[in-house]
C-alpha cells in the first residue's frame, strides 16, 4: 500500500467554499426558469384517517391555478418498495400520520397555491393510531398495512412487526452463568431528525413527449431516477436528474419526499414546477431516525471481561414497512471480542412519518445502549472505562458479533490514544462527570462511475455522478493528484447529473471517499496507461517500455534515459496530434471498505438545581484509515459529536395523545446551538484499510454513535443517578434528582 | 394588504382606528413572522419606526424613556441606561438573535402578550411605566396594569405604547433577570424571573420586587417573594422562602416545554439566582 503521499494528508482550500460565502451557489430552491408554477401540498391534519373523498374542484376553478393531483392521480407500481416511497409522497385511501400529502397544487405564485390549498375540501374518517414502539408492537395495536408482518413471528407481536434479525453467536445464557455480574436495563431513545439547514427542493419539468428535467437537492440523483421514472411511468433515460448543491443532507436526502409529486404536477399544467418544503414540512412530512425501545444485558467477569451479551432493539420507523433494525442489531456488540452474544431487532410501524436515513442509521441508539450497560459494570465492579473496553476490544482477527472476520482495524489504538490523552486524566469540577463510549459504522462500497478528461492545457475535468455532502469534490481531487502526480489545483471535480456519467449509488454509508476514490484512481490508471501510449508513440518505443513516475512519462528497462521524460500536460498538449483527446473513466462496486471505530470523552457537568446539562469538554477519536483532506474528516467527527450530543440531551419528536406532532420547527426541536457546545476536539488515528490503495476508511457516520452514551455516561457519574431515556432534557434529570 | 408609514402617533392611532385588520410595525420579528406562518393576515401594516422620537432613549427626570421602536441592540450600547437597569437590559438583549436583536423592541416584547416575554418580568421588577396613546389622548399607566393573558394586552381599541419609561434609581439598587432555557441561546424561556433590590447602607435589603415569567398566563409580580428578602442579607432562609413564595404563585401550563413540576421548581431557583445577582449590583456583598 503506497505510504508516501504529496497531496494526501494537505489541506487544500474546499472548492465550494467560495460560492457558499458568496451565495453563489445554487441550491435546491435557488433555481427558477421562465413560466414555472409554484406548488404546495395538503397534509393530513389526523395522525391516521380514512380519505373519504377529495373534493378539488373549487381549487380547480380558481383563477390561476394550472393543476390539482391527489393519490388517484398515480398508477400503481410493480415494486412494492417503490410504491411504499410513492404513497409517502401522496396517500392513497388513508393518511397514515400528520403531514401526510393528501393533495398538491400547481399555480402562478404562491399566494394563489396557498389559497388553492384552502379550497381542497377532504373528509376524513379517524382511524385510531399509535405513535409509540412499544405500544405499536403489542397486539390488539391499530395496524398501519396489513399483510406485510414478518415471517416467523408470532401472536406475541402486532402486524405492525414488518421485521426481525438477529445475529451474533455462542449463547449469551452461558456466558451470563460464567459472569460474576450481570445487568439488565432498559432504554428508550425518541426520534430524531437530521437537522439539515436547507429544506427539500426542487423544479421540475416533464413534458407530454415524456421527457423531463428534475433539478432537486438531494444524496443521489440516481436513486431519484431511478424512483421518480418507475412511479411517471417513464423510461430512466429521458428523465435527467441534476443534484443541486446541497444544504446538508445527513441521510436524510437519501429517497424522494416531494420529487414525484413536482413531476406529476408538471405533466398534468405542461408547465414546469417548483416545490420548496417549509421548515414545518419537513419536520411533519420529511423522514427522521427511529425511535427505539431496548433491552440489553452484559454479564462481566470481576476482572472486566465480558462473558455474555444480549440486546433487544424494537425500533418504530413510521407509517411503512422499512428495514433498519438490522444495521442497529449488528453494529451492537462490534467493538467486542465476544464468545456469547445475540443481537436482535424488530422493526416497527407506526402513525409517524416514515423513517429514512440518519448517520451511521440504527447504530447510536443500540450503541448507546450497549456502552450504558458497559459503564454501568465498570462502575460497579470498580473498573477503569477504558482499560475494560481495551481488554475487550475487537481486533485483526476477531469474529464480529455480526458474522465477518474483521481485517485491520483501529479500535485500540483509538483506545490507547484516548487513555493516553491528557483529557482522561484532567481533574474534575463538581457535579461534573466524565463519560467515555465506543463507535461504529460499516462503512460500504457500491456502485460508482467516475469520468475524467485530460484537457490539452494539462489540466483534469473529472465528474463522478456523487453529490458532495461532505467534501468529496475536494477529496476526489486530492486523490486524482496523488495518482496522476500533478498538482491539487489542475483538477477541478464536479457532480455530473444523470446524462453525463453512469449511474452512481446514493451518497451515503460513508461510502463516497472510499468507492468514489478507488474508481478516481482506477480512472486515473488508464488515463496514465493512454499517456503512456501516446509517449511511446512519440519515442517510437513500445507502450509496455514506458513508465509513469512524479507526473510525467519515462522510458524504462533498455531505453531508459533515451528520451528526456514528458508530462502531462506535454502530453497533453499535442494529444490532437497522437492519437486524440485522452481520457479515463472507471465503474465499478468496490466491496472492501474497512469499518471504522471511534472513541469519544466527554466532560459534562449537570446544575442539580435546574437539571441543565452543559458539555465542558469533548475529545473524539476515530480511525479513519487515511485522512485525505485531515480538515474536512475534522469537521465531519466534530459534526457527528454535536449531532450526537443534541440526541443525547434535548432533541425528540414529541407527539401529544392526538398523535399529532407538538413541535416540527427549531424553537421547540432543539439543535444544539453554536453556544451550547466547546470546541470539539478530534483526534485522527489512521490505521490504513487494506481494501483501499490509500488505506481510506469512510469517516462520516461512525463519530454520532458514540456521543448518545459518552454523554449519558458522564451525566450518571456527575448526578450519581443514571438516566435510561433520552433525550437528557433538563425536566427528566431534575425529576430524576 | 396595505403599508403605511405613520407620520406620528396621533396618525398612527388613526390609521388604527379605520377598522380595519391593522397591525402595527416596530421591529416585526413576532408580526412578520405570524404573516408569514399564515397566523396573522392583517390588511393594514402600520409602520411606526419614522415616528419622531420612537427610536430615541431619552433621560428624563432621572430615569429613561425608550421609545417604542429603539431596538434591543441599542438599548445594550446605551452605557448610561446599561448602568442604571442593567436587569431590563439583559432581558431585552436575550430575546433571539444577533440579527434580531437588530429589530426587535421592548414594547413590541410587551404588546406580543406572550407569557414567557423576557423584557416583562424585568420591567415589572422595575416598576417600568408604559405611555399609551390612543382615540382619547395620553396616559401613563404601569406596564403591571397592561398584561391580560397569552396573546393579549389591556391596550384599548387603536391604543399603542409610544415608549416605556423606567424611573430613577436611589443609590445601592439593582435588578437582573435570568430565564432558564434547554440550552444557551435562541429560545423561549421556560420560567423566568426579574428581582430589582435596593439596599440600606448596611448592605440590608430595603426594598425588593420579585416577578416570573412562563409560569402563570401572565407574567406575574410576586409580593411574597419580595417581602421573603426585606430585611435580608440574602442569606438561605431568606432566598429559600422567596423560592417557596415563588413556587406558591406559579400556575403554569404542562407543554412540549416543561412541565407544571419543573417551572414551578425552576421559578424559584431563577428568582433566587437573579436575586444574588442584583444584589451584587446593588453594592451588596455576598
Amino acid at each position: 500500500m503506497k505510504q508516501d503521499f504529496k497531496i494526501l494528508g494537505t489541506r487544500p482550500a474546499r472548492p465550494d467554499g467560495l460560492d457558499k460565502v458568496t451565495g453563489k451557489a445554487m441550491f435546491g430552491a435557488d433555481k427558477s426558469v421562465t413560466g414555472m408554477l409554484h406548488a404546495r401540498i395538503l397534509r393530513s391534519p389526523h395522525a391516521h384517517a380514512e380519505i373519504v373523498s377529495i373534493d378539488t374542484s373549487k381549487a380547480e376553478a380558481l383563477a390561476g391555478v394550472k393543476a390539482v393531483i391527489t393519490g388517484d392521480d398515480f398508477a400503481d407500481v410493480e415494486s412494492r418498495w417503490t410504491r411504499y416511497t410513492m404513497q409517502n409522497c401522496m396517500a392513497q385511501g388513508r393518511a397514515l400520520y400528520d403531514g401526510h400529502a393528501v393533495a398538491a397544487v400547481a399555480a402562478i405564485s404562491k399566494t394563489v397555491a396557498a389559497k388553492a390549498l384552502k379550497l381542497i375540501e377532504v373528509e376524513y374518517s379517524v382511524l385510531p393510531h399509535v405513535t409509540d414502539v412499544d405500544e405499536a408492537m403489542a397486539p390488539g395495536a391499530p395496524v398501519l398495512h396489513e399483510g406485510v408482518k414478518a415471517r416467523k413471528l408470532g401472536d406475541d407481536v402486532s402486524g405492525n412487526t414488518v421485521g426481525y434479525y438477529s445475529f451474533g453467536h455462542g449463547n449469551p445464557e452461558t456466558g451470563f452463568a460464567e459472569a460474576d455480574e450481570v445487568i439488565e436495563r432498559t432504554f428508550k431513545t425518541a426520534a430524531v431528525h437530521q437537522g439539515y439547514i436547507e429544506p427539500h427542493s426542487c423544479l421540475a419539468d416533464l413534458g407530454g413527449d415524456g421527457r423531463g428535467e428534475l433539478w432537486c437537492s438531494t444524496q443521489g440523483h440516481y436513486m431519484v431516477r431511478e424512483v421518480c421514472s418507475e412511479i411517471l411511468g417513464i423510461d430512466a433515460s429521458q428523465l435527467r436528474v441534476t443534484a443541486s448543491e446541497i444544504g446538508g443532507g445527513f441521510g436524510g436526502k437519501t429517497t424522494v419526499f416531494i420529487e414525484p409529486v413536482a413531476l406529476k404536477l408538471s405533466q398534468k399544467a405542461g408547465k414546469p414546477v417548483k416545490l420548496v418544503m417549509s421548515r414545518e414540512e419537513v419536520f411533519r412530512a420529511s423522514g427522521p431516525t427511529m425511535s427505539s425501545s431496548i433491552d440489553v444485558k452484559i454479564g462481566m467477569s470481576k476482572a472486566g471481561k465480558i462473558k455474555g451479551a444480549h440486546a433487544k432493539l424494537r425500533y418504530q420507523g413510521g407509517a411503512f414497512p422499512y428495514q433498519m433494525v438490522m444495521m442497529g442489531a449488528m453494529s451492537a456488540f462490534a467493538a467486542y471480542d465476544l464468545e456469547h452474544v445475540q443481537a436482535e431487532g424488530w422493526d416497527v410501524m407506526t402513525n409517524r412519518p416514515k423513517m429514512i436515513s440518519y448517520r451511521a442509521p440504527g447504530a447510536p441508539m443500540a450503541v448507546y445502549a450497549v456502552e450504558s450497560v458497559m459503564d454501568e459494570l465498570c462502575q460497579k465492579l470498580g473498573l477503569d472505562p477504558i482499560d475494560t473496553r481495551l481488554l475487550n476490544a475487537a481486533r485483526e482477527g476477531t469474529k464480529s458479533s455480526y458474522g465477518p472476520t474483521f481485517k485491520a482495524i483501529g479500535l485500540v489504538e483509538a483506545l490507547e490514544a484516548a487513555k493516553a490523552h491528557p483529557h482522561y486524566s484532567a481533574p474534575l469540577a463538581p457535579n461534573t462527570g466524565r463519560g467515555v463510549s465506543c463507535g461504529f459504522w460499516f462503512n460500504f462500497g457500491g456502485q460508482v462511475s467516475v469520468s475524467m478528461a485530460i484537457n490539452a492545457d494539462g489540466t483534469v475535468s473529472l465528474i463522478e455522478g456523487n453529490p458532495d455532502i461532505g467534501g468529496s469534490r475536494a477529496s476526489i481531487s486530492m486523490m486524482a493528484a496523488e495518482a496522476l502526480g500533478i498538482e491539487y489545483d489542475r483538477i477541478r471535480t464536479i457532480v455530473g447529473d444523470t446524462a453525463s456519467v453512469g449511474f452512481s449509488d446514493v451518497t451515503d454509508g460513508s461510502r463516497v471517499t472510499f468507492a468514489v476514490g478507488i474508481a478516481t484512481i482506477n480512472a486515473a490508471k488508464a488515463a496514465i496507461k493512454e499517456m503512456c501510449k501516446r509517449a511511446a508513440k512519440i519515442w517510437e518505443i513500445d507502450a509496455e517500455a514506458v513508465e509513469w513516475v512524479d507526473g510525467a512519462a519515462q522510458p524504462t528497462g533498455h531505453n531508459a534515459g533515451d528520451f528526456p521524460p514528458m508530462s502531462l500536460a506535454e502530453i497533453a498538449a499535442i494529444s490532437g496530434k497522437t492519437g486524440g483527446p485522452i481520457a479515463g473513466h472507471h465503474e465499478g462496486a468496490p466491496d472492501k471498505a474497512g469499518v471504522s471505530f471511534g472513541v469519544h470523552m466527554v466532560d459534562v457537568e449537570v446544575d442539580p438545581e435546574t437539571g441543565f446539562t452543559s458539555i465542558k469538554r469533548y475529545t473524539a477519536f476515530q480511525d479513519v484509515g487515511k485522512a485525505i483532506h485531515p480538515a474536512y474528516v475534522e469537521g465531519q467527527i466534530q459534526g457527528g459529536a454535536v449531532q450526537g450530543i443534541g440526541w443525547a440531551l434535548n432533541e425528540e419528536y414529541i407527539y401529544g395523545e392526538d398523535g399529532l406532532l407538538q413541535n416540527p420547527g427549531f424553537l421547540d426541536y432543539r439543535i444544539p446551538v453554536a453556544s451550547d457546545l466547546p470546541m470539539i476536539e478530534p483526534v485522527i488515528i489512521e490505521v490504513p484499510n487494506p481494501g483501499h490503495p490509500y488505506g481510506v476508511r469512510g469517516c462520516g457516520e461512525t463519530a454520532i454513535v458514540p456521543p448518545l452514551a459518552a454523554v449519558a455516561n458522564g451525566v450518571a457519574q456527575a448526578m450519581g443517578v443514571r438516566m435510561f431515556e433520552l433525550p437528557m432534557s433538563p425536566p427528566k434529570i431534575l425529576k430524576a434528582l | 394588504m396595505r403599508y403605511v408609514v405613520a407620520k406620528d402617533s396621533r396618525d398612527a392611532v388613526a390609521l388604527l382606528n379605520t377598522g380595519e385588520n391593522a397591525r402595527l410595525l416596530a421591529g416585526g420579528t413576532d408580526v412578520l413572522v405570524q404573516m408569514k406562518l399564515g397566523n396573522k393576515t392583517p390588511s393594514l401594516l402600520i409602520d411606526i419606526k419614522s415616528i419622531n422620537g420612537f427610536s430615541d432613549i431619552f433621560a428624563e427626570n432621572g430615569g429613561f424613556r425608550i421609545g417604542a421602536a429603539v431596538n434591543g441592540a441599542e438599548m445594550g450600547a446605551h452605557a448610561a441606561l446599561k448602568a442604571m437597569w442593567p436587569g431590563v437590559v439583559e432581558a431585552v438583549e436575550l430575546i433571539g438573535s444577533t440579527q434580531v436583536q437588530g429589530r426587535a423592541t421592548m414594547v413590541g416584547n410587551l404588546c406580543n402578550g406572550s407569557p414567557a416575554a423576557d423584557a416583562v418580568p424585568a420591567m415589572l421588577a422595575a416598576g417600568a411605566m408604559a405611555r399609551v396613546e390612543g382615540p382619547s389622548g395620553t396616559r401613563d399607566m404601569l406596564v403591571a396594569e397592561l398584561l391580560k393573558g397569552p396573546g393579549q394586552t389591556k391596550l384599548g381599541k387603536a391604543e399603542l405604547i409610544s415608549s416605556i419609561y423606567l424611573p430613577a434609581r436611589p443609590e445601592h439598587s439593582g435588578d437582573a433577570y435570568l430565564r432558564f432555557i434547554p440550552r444557551t441561546e435562541m429560545d423561549i424561556a421556560v420560567a423566568s424571573a426579574g428581582v430589582n433590590l435596593v439596599l440600606d447602607a448596611s448592605g440590608t435589603v430595603a426594598d425588593a420586587t420579585v416577578a416570573l415569567g412562563a409560569v402563570a398566563p401572565t407574567a406575574v409580580v410576586v409580593p411574597d417573594a419580595a417581602a421573603a428578602l426585606l430585611g435580608s442579607k440574602l442569606g438561605a432562609q431568606a432566598l429559600e422562602a422567596c423560592a417557596a413564595a415563588c413556587a406558591a404563585a406559579c400556575s403554569p401550563i404542562d407543554d412540549r416545554r416543561g412541565t407544571v413540576e419543573f417551572r414551578t421548581k425552576i421559578a424559584g431557583v431563577m428568582a433566587t439566582r437573579a436575586a444574588n445577582i442584583a444584589y451584587t449590583r446593588a453594592g451588596g456583598q455576598l
